[in-house]
């Protein structure tokens, strides 16, 4: 049955085709969809989850393994730090059947803090990695990925980038799905006990191992070349692969190798594809993973091939390839004369347009409850991974650090130890306060921290999609498992002032946070209001004639449906949502609402 | 059919679904097609874009800069933010209302479009629509994407037919609504043909 899919519906029906019984993972630009798409395939034997976090994903997965199940784990890279911990041990224990790590790396990078190169930490892991550089390749390849993780009884990563998790393509996809068969966890203490023992030895195996998959994936088919054998050749892994045969369209004479497998790498292949070539180009994106491979080689094998690439300055080190980059690197390479596009000259300077809370959004409000409650006063505002980083942006400006999912909690407690005047706040979201934030605020209060815990429980995971989360209780399987309450969470550990409110009641809110702040030792404060994403609101706010256009409500506030057209404010109604929000912030009284659309 | 269409707006425009109803068209009518989305952070209001490509030799996901023979643009400084990827000859459909970022509105600068729809008019082959008042006409600012797509496909641009569009537009909208965007699809192929009979050396 042929489909139109993204690049991560292909991993996810490659995956169902694959017979996979348990799917895991947590939300993370550009990985998301995977699970996404596999929940709209439910099928007895399937067991689906977004879990708490990336390391409770691997582990639920890696027990389904050594149960002889096939496992999928699915996570953007970052996410794969959170997982290392059990992902290094794991790579040592094995599995018996089949699980695949996908690692969504994200280079640019678009939608994340890092740009990390998954592929590395394949090889740290000693473990392989395949890198698909098309939607179509994805969907075949996850399938392989499979078939060598049960083969050589290793976990194994599955590192596609952006464009390939975000391309569409059309692929051959099953009509239905039967999960693979299996025989259930053998008890074998000597195997799935890791103890320093184990690991020594395992650790010897592992490397013979790696030397002979080298050899293995020297015969897989999407390590390949086209084109003749020429003294100057193109190598290329990934999405760059796919940019590269886009410019040699017009050059069929120029050697175009691809590596699929970065690790182990296929040492047999790329040597006899090495053979007559004098100059040799590599073109990746992140790390130059392969580049330095050849340059190994190259060391062990005494060859004279010139190889060029991140480490020549040739190859850009930061951001993205693209089709047209990548022209320029091979045209100069190559010394062709393709003619490039001329660039259109005297284009009018363009407006910035940097993403912003949605209109209405109720983050907006529960900042700007903080900062009109804290104003004149020193204070710490950590911020955490999620829509409401966006408070950082003018007129807001919320967000004096951000570092990794969770960090918000612990780092305002870090400040509340070194600076005794200062007031320090942590803002986390609901979704990151389950993966993440709970054993940070343990930790406050077990180390006598003075901090206001801001939780902004907008009840979903907005920024990659809104996901369910256990805050809310729907869980992938289409159970109600029953709300986890945050309030009795963090009324368990111990804290003194636990409040809810609601942001968009600005004065109620204002008071609660000069409240909380005031108080000693560790508080929180649940700033509840629904995403206006999920929760459609009719009602409108309007300018009405007692608007003496002092603007307030556009400069304190910043948000996106409010407009000065020609000096004059005004509602743009298809974006408003009748927050209310600059109703309250009007001196005037000059803005209604409750109007319905 | 080889063809490439770039889609440009600002995330929350509709852009996604205009890509989906020209990727799904091209295949009804037999065609190769690979698209890429933005996804993510840049959706919050930030510039976002599709590419389409229609054909069997396309690899890159991306279209190389000068090679669109049609940019789809819902924002007439996102035409001309991604204005290098028009090729020479290609069309650019605009949608002349101005979407102001945020930090315009604070910093004031005066941005509303008008510039961008100059330097458009001077250097690009172009067909303008007032998005604004077309939505309008229909009572809702949810049309645009549709109209944009009608604009397109009556400049006879795209290599589509009006009847295949019609067809995937439907299938890809609420039923309740599928009525009015069918009503919105044509009275943007209204404006489209007008172009379309229209010698490029004299727009």
């Amino acid at each position: 049955m042929k489909e139109y899919v993204m690049g991560n519906g292909a991993i996810a029906l490659g995956a169902l085709k694959a017979g996979v019984n348990v799917v895991c993972g947590y939300p993370g630009t550009p990985s998301s969809e995977i699970i996404e798409t596999i929940s709209k395939y439910p099928h007895e034997g399937l067991h689906l989850e977004w879990s708490v976090n990336e390391k409770a994903a691997l582990e639920v997965a890696a027990a389904a393994a050594y149960s002889g199940a096939r496992a999928l784990v699915t996570m953007k890279q970052v996410g794969l730090n959170v997982a290392s911990d059990p992902l290094m041990s794991l790579a040592y224990v094995g599995v018996e059947g089949g699980m695949v790590i996908v690692s969504a790396d994200d280079p640019g990078p678009i939608s994340s803090q890092t740009e990390q190169d998954s592929r590395r930490f394949a090889e740290f892991a000693r473990i392989p990695v395949f890198d698909p550089c098309s939607p179509e390749d994805a969907f075949e390849m996850i399938q392989d990925a499979f078939a060598y993780s049960e083969k050589y009884k290793t976990p194994v990563i599955f590192r596609p980038t952006t464009r390939v998790c975000h391309g569409y393509a059309t692929i051959d996809a099953a009509d239905s799905y039967t999960p693979k068969v299996f025989d259930g966890f053998k008890k074998d203490a000597g195997r799935f006990v890791i103890f320093p023992r184990l690991s020594y030895k395992n650790h010897g195996i592992i490397e013979d191992r790696n030397v002979h998959i080298g050899e293995d994936f020297s015969l897989y088919k999407y390590n390949s070349s086209d084109g003749a054998s020429s003294s100057k050749a193109v190598l290329a892994g990934g999405i760059s692969y796919m940019y590269a045969k886009e410019f040699l369209k017009d050059h069929p004479e120029t050697k175009l190798i691809r590596i699929a497998t970065a690790f182990p790498f296929p040492e047999s292949f790329m040597l006899k594809e090495l053979d007559g070539v004098d100059e040799l180009i590599c073109l990746e994106e992140l790390s130059p993973y392969l580049e330095e491979q050849v340059l190994k080689l190259a060391g062990k094998h005494k060859l004279s091939v010139k190889v060029f690439g991140k480490l020549t300055s040739h190859v850009p080190h930061m951001g993205e390839n693209s089709a047209d980059g990548i022209s320029k690197i091979l045209k100069s390479f190559l010394g062709t004369d393709d003619e490039l596009v001329p660039e259109r000259k005297d284009i009018p300077a363009l407006p910035a347009r940097p993403p912003v809370l949605c209109a209405g959004c109720p983050h907006r409000a529960s900042f700007y409850a903080v900062k009109k409650a804290m104003a004149g006063k020193k204070t710490y505002y950590c911020g955490d991974i999620g829509c409401y980083t966006l408070g950082n942006a003018m007129p807001l400006d919320m967000v004096d650090t951000c570092l990794c999912m969770g960090a918000g909690v612990t780092m305002a407690q870090g400040f509340s130890h070194i600076d005794k005047e200062g007031k320090a706040f942590a803002f986390i979201g609901d979704s990151t306060f389950f993966a993440s934030g709970i054993t940070g605020v343990v930790n406050a209060v077990f180390n006598e921290a003075d901090i206001t815990v801001c939780i902004l429980d907008n009840s979903t995971t907005a920024m990659t999609g809104h996901q369910p989360h256990p805050g809310t209780g729907k869980n992938m399987m289409g159970h109600d498992a029953g709300a986890i309450s945050i309030p009795k969470i963090l009324e368990g550990i111990g804290l003194k002032k636990v409040v809810t409110v609601d942001p968009l009641n600005l004065d109620k809110a204002i008071h609660t946070v000069k409240e909380c702040a005031d108080l000693p030792g560790v508080k929180a404060i649940i700033f509840k209001s629904p995403c206006i994403a999920i929760e459609k609101s009719s009602t409108k706010c309007m300018v009405t004639d007692a608007c003496i256009n002092c603007r307030k409500c556009i400069l304190e506030t910043g948000c996106p449906a409010l407009n000065d057209v020609g000096g004059n404010v005004k509602i743009d109604a298809s974006l408003c949502t009748g927050c209310t929000l600059c109703m309250q912030v009007c001196p005037k009284e000059a803005i209604g609402g409750g109007c319905v659309d | 059919m080889t063809k490439d269409i770039l889609i440009t707006g600002v995330g929350g425009q509709g852009t996604v679904l205009a890509s989906k109803i020209i990727a799904a068209s091209a295949m009804t009518e037999g065609n190769t097609v690979h698209s890429a989305e933005t996804i993510g952070m840049a959706q919050r209001g930030g510039p976002v874009t599709s590419h389409v490509r229609i054909g069997d030799t396309a690899y890159s996901p991306l279209i190389p800069l000068g090679k669109a023979d049609v940019i789809l643009g819902f924002e007439p400084s996102e035409v001309v933010r991604n204005i290098n990827y028009l090729s020479p000859e290609g069309l650019a459909v605009v949608n002349t209302t101005a979407v102001k970022p945020v930090t315009e509105s604070l910093s004031r600068s005066g941005y509303d479009g008008s510039e961008m729809i100059e330097y458009l008019k001077k250097n690009v082959r172009c067909v303008f629509v007032d998005g604004d008042r077309e939505c309008r006409k229909l009572g809702s600012a949810k049309f645009l994407n549709i109209i944009l797509l009608g604009v397109a496909c009556g400049s006879g641009e795209l290599g589509i037919s009006k009847e295949t569009m019609l067809e995937e537009t439907g299938k890809r909208v609420p039923a309740k609504f599928r009525e009015a965007n069918i009503k919105a699809f044509l009275a943007g192929f209204e404006i489209g043909e007008q172009v379309f009979n229209i010698p490029p050396r004299d727009l």
